[in-house]
């Protein structure tokens, strides 16, 4: 059965489109993530336009998020008041995102940038995730005891000014690393149409110090938001958003979630990040091998003449 | 895109009185420059095609008349005809990827001015067996024969050709562009039939249908007709929100998601 999408412009089988929402959303239920990491190559891989694929998979994100958020929320471990600075951040991030991404656009260079910086961030938080979740593994394999640090004495993060007390998080921490680490996910959240869990958990893990319990509440929480706004822009500014795909998507999407949560309940931390490292990787070195790899076509076609200035 | 009309009386008669053709030459002299004029009329099955979200492409039938044809010059098949069914028009860009460090990026890009988005074709026989004659001014039907030119200054005009041919191989492979050159068939002496394929991914818009008549290798006759391609029901309600009420558009889309995702959530917490 095909449907056909009216922003893409294009006819696809709408099983595809339901198969890949379903996987990727047990998957972002299982991590925790929004799963825009995947969506976006996978719909590019399945000949959506870029473009659209972006922005389609930043409204998706909102969707797969929303219904982690609220179950994070309800077993209470989320932070509201460590998501609001965040999400300070995530909202100027996005607004820089869009602009970018228009101008990329326009100079024909999008796609690259696109994928460079998915296997740039994949690759390096894939191995970082992976390396860390292995030691801890092993660790745990041969009994020893975790490595206690004792607050305060974490690194050069927690000497900045401006400190703020998260009461849920039992942290007082300085604000700016924290909108900081919000600006620098809502700039990915725009330009690569992801919610950017995969890189604000792992940072507000091993950076920030955050307890594990509440990072995925969290990080949900802010990506939420973040993504919806980026939806908003990127509908106003480069009319991409494609409603038919993100539905479909949409639907699968969060009944997929539903089960993945459960999963991941069941699996240990370590594990988690391990798969989660692994997973990541995987995608990033797929995209690697297609920017190295000769092309089957040197040659590619654009409609308008974004060329001529 | 019309022929002006003094050269193309011109070229008709020096086909009639020299016979300079390799065709033309063996046509006897004595049917000599006819008085009467060739007609050509030409329906569509359909005026407008409408995208609706099943949509999978579509045939489009033309029909059309040959009226005064010259009995002898038909029956040695001297007459052609070509028809096309042209896109809207709008520029387009090829761009060419180099290696650059290691990695594929595009470093060249070409911008075609005003090219069909969508061309179907289709004809009696190849266009390339269709004798040209020297002296009939060169005719934009085609693909190979469509006019492309760059936009700006272009420096290199042996890469300007690489990215012509570029253009036409990759529209030809997406679909937009097709040819069917026994898409032309002549159900009587004077009436064909010609069958035109729109893909899928047909751009929405005024297209034109072309129908052309070569005589002896010589266009003669044009007609043209319009044809609507418009997106239906709820595929174009959703393209007009999308550009006409970007921002409303935008704000459904993420209450969409918020609902189906807090939606789930409620559906699933009962187990």
């Amino acid at each position: 059965m095909t449907v056909y999408l009216p922003i893409a412009e294009l006819s696809v089988n709408i099983f595809i489109i339901l198969g890949m929402g379903a996987a990727v959303g047990f998957l972002s239920g299982m991590f925790g993530v929004g799963g825009g990491f995947l969506i976006t190559p996978l719909l590019i891989f399945y000949n959506i336009p870029p473009v659209v694929a972006v922005a389609t998979g930043a409204n998706q994100v909102v969707a797969s998020s929303v219904s982690g958020a609220i179950s994070h929320f309800r077993r209470g471990t989320l932070d509201m008041k460590l998501g609001s600075v965040l999400l300070v951040g995530g909202l100027a991030g996005a607004s820089a995102g869009v602009w970018i991404f228009s101008w990329l656009r326009k100079v024909g260079q999008l796609d690259l940038i696109i994928s460079l910086l998915y296997v740039a961030f994949l690759g390096t938080i894939g191995s970082l995730m992976l390396a860390e979740s292995l030691r801890a593994m092993r660790r745990a394999a041969r009994n020893e005891p975790m490595p206690l640090r004792r607050p305060g004495q974490h690194n050069w993060v927690h000497r900045l000014p401006l400190k703020m007390r998260f009461k849920k998080s039992k942290l007082y921490l300085s604000a700016i690393p924290v909108v900081a680490l919000g600006f620098g996910i809502g700039i990915l959240t725009s330009v690569m149409g992801v919610g950017g869990g995969f890189i604000m958990v792992p940072a507000m893990i091993y950076l920030l110090r955050i307890p594990t319990s509440v990072v995925v509440g969290t990080s949900l929480f802010q990506i939420i938001f973040v993504t919806a706004y980026t939806t908003i822009v990127q509908a106003a500014t480069n009319y991409s958003v494609d409603i038919v795909l993100a539905s479909i998507l949409m639907i699968a999407g969060v009944i997929g979630a539903q089960y993945g949560v459960r999963v991941g309940q069941k699996l240990r931390g370590e594990q988690l990040r391990a798969l989660l490292g692994l997973l990541v990787l995987a995608v990033g070195l797929r995209l690697a091998v297609d920017l190295v790899v000769t092309p089957a076509d040197l040659y590619s076609l654009s409609i308008g003449g974004f060329a001529s200035r | 895109m019309r022929m002006p009309v003094v050269p193309c009386l011109f070229a008709l008669l020096l086909t009639g009185f020299c016979g300079a053709l390799p065709a033309a030459a063996q046509v006897p002299l004595g049917t000599g420059p006819s008085s009467i004029r060739e007609g050509l009329e030409i329906g569509t099955s359909t005026s407008e095609i409408a995208i609706t979200s099943e949509f999978r492409g579509a045939d489009l039938t033309v029909f059309g008349a040959l009226t005064n044809a010259d009995e002898l010059f038909l029956a040695i098949g001297q007459y052609d005809v070509v028809v096309t069914l042209e896109g809207p028009r709008d520029a387009a860009t090829v761009r060419r990827k180099e290696r650059v460090f290691g990695i594929w990026m595009n470093t060249q890009s070409v911008t075609f001015e005003q090219v069909p988005e969508s061309y179907s074709m289709a004809s009696t026989r190849p266009l390339e067996d269709i004798p040209r004659s020297p002296s009939a001014p060169r005719m934009a039907v085609g693909i190979e024969h469509l006019a492309l030119s760059p936009i700006g200054y272009v420096g290199n005009a042996l890469s300007v050709a690489e990215f012509r041919e570029a253009y036409r191989r990759l529209k030809l492979s997406g679909g937009l562009y097709q040819r069917d050159t026994a898409g032309v068939r002549f159900v009587s002496p004077s009436l064909f039939r010609a069958t035109l394929r729109l893909p899928a991914n047909v751009p929405d818009g005024v297209h034109v249908v072309h129908a052309y008549l070569f005589k002896s290798g010589e266009l003669i006759l044009q007609r043209d007709l319009p044809l609507r391609v418009v997106k239906t029901g709820l595929e174009q309600t959703i393209t007009d929100a999308a550009h006409q009420q970007p921002l409303l558009y935008g704000l459904v889309s993420v209450l969409i998601a918020l609902v189906t995702g807090w939606g789930a959530s409620v559906l699933f917490r009962r187990e």
